[in-house]
């Protein structure tokens, strides 16, 4: 988080973004003509999708930076931004298996390439935790967690490209070499809806990782006093 | 309220109560550090007392 932003600001920040985007979806953008109202999902579904992305490429970067620095923060900020990455994963897979409900009348397609890569990169994650705690806190834990975070980041342009390789033109294609395939109004209502997703990430990003340091010096402090 | 408004409804809900879930979780990790936090000052204030 920059310095000179502080977290209730950005909290602040956080919740106006939210109001703006929720008043956008709903009173701004125009109905969808194919789709109609569950079109209105895609708001919400594409930018937590592109976050989780996001905060697993950060998690992948504090990684890297363990490796580079052998820097214990480096390890816990790499650990917070994967466990926000796979909150936001879950809420990605569901949000989307109601929109392919309302849309193809069905919640989960084998078939999308899209959606597997996206459940496989989402597995993955879960799988960083059961090997994370399989291991004793410790240098080697971090190391351990820090290789497995970045050989996920791989997946991620895979599972962000699969939709244009994929043969089957299920999962829709809304961003194309032409630009966004809809109106200046949606086109809008999905950025301001990408802000406030990615603000409230960083909040909850941000408000973890202190929970996860008072937590660790609090375990230095009952240590020196010898409890 | 018609089957697409539900589904919408459902999606924008569902968001709202994993951050209210997650809102939860760090609410009661706040107490714990807490309750941490106080014994810890009141051994420190003990040994002070003590030494």
């Amino acid at each position: 988080m920059p310095a000179r932003i502080t977290l209730p600001t950005l909290s602040v920040i956080s919740v106006a973004l939210m109001a703006a985007a929720v008043t956008m979806i709903f009173f701004v953008a125009p109905e969808d003509a194919d789709q109609g109202i569950s079109q209105k999902i895609f708001y919400f579904h594409v930018p937590i999708a592109l976050t989780a992305y996001v905060l697993f490429g950060l998690g992948a970067w504090k990684a890297l930076r363990v490796l580079w620095t052998r820097g214990e923060r480096y390890d816990l900020e790499s650990y917070t931004a994967i466990h926000q990455g796979t909150i936001f994963g879950a809420l990605t897979l569901i949000t989307g298996a109601i929109w392919a409900k309302a849309s193809w009348g069905v919640w989960w397609t084998w078939s999308s390439n899209q959606l597997v890569l996206f459940l496989v990169l989402f597995l993955f994650y879960c799988a960083y935790f059961m090997l994370r705690f399989s291991v004793e806190a410790g240098p080697r834990r971090e190391r351990i967690s820090a290789v497995y975070a970045l050989f996920g980041v791989a997946l991620i342009p895979v599972s962000f490209l699969a939709i244009r390789l994929a043969s089957d033109f299920i999962h829709p294609t809304v961003f194309t070499r032409e630009g966004p395939q809809m109106t200046g109004t949606m086109f809008g209502a999905f950025c301001v809806a990408w802000a406030a997703i990615v603000v409230l990430a960083l909040v909850m990003y941000s408000v973890e990782l202190a929970g996860k340091r008072t937590d660790a010096h609090l375990r230095e402090l009952r240590e020196a006093l010898g409890r | 309220m018609s089957a697409g408004e539900k589904y919408v409804a459902a999606a924008y809900g569902v968001v709202f109560l994993f951050v209210l879930v997650w809102v939860a979780i760090i609410a009661a990790k706040l107490a714990r550090l807490e309750r941490e936090t106080g014994e810890l000052a009141e051994l420190a204030r003990g040994r002070r007392h003590d030494g």
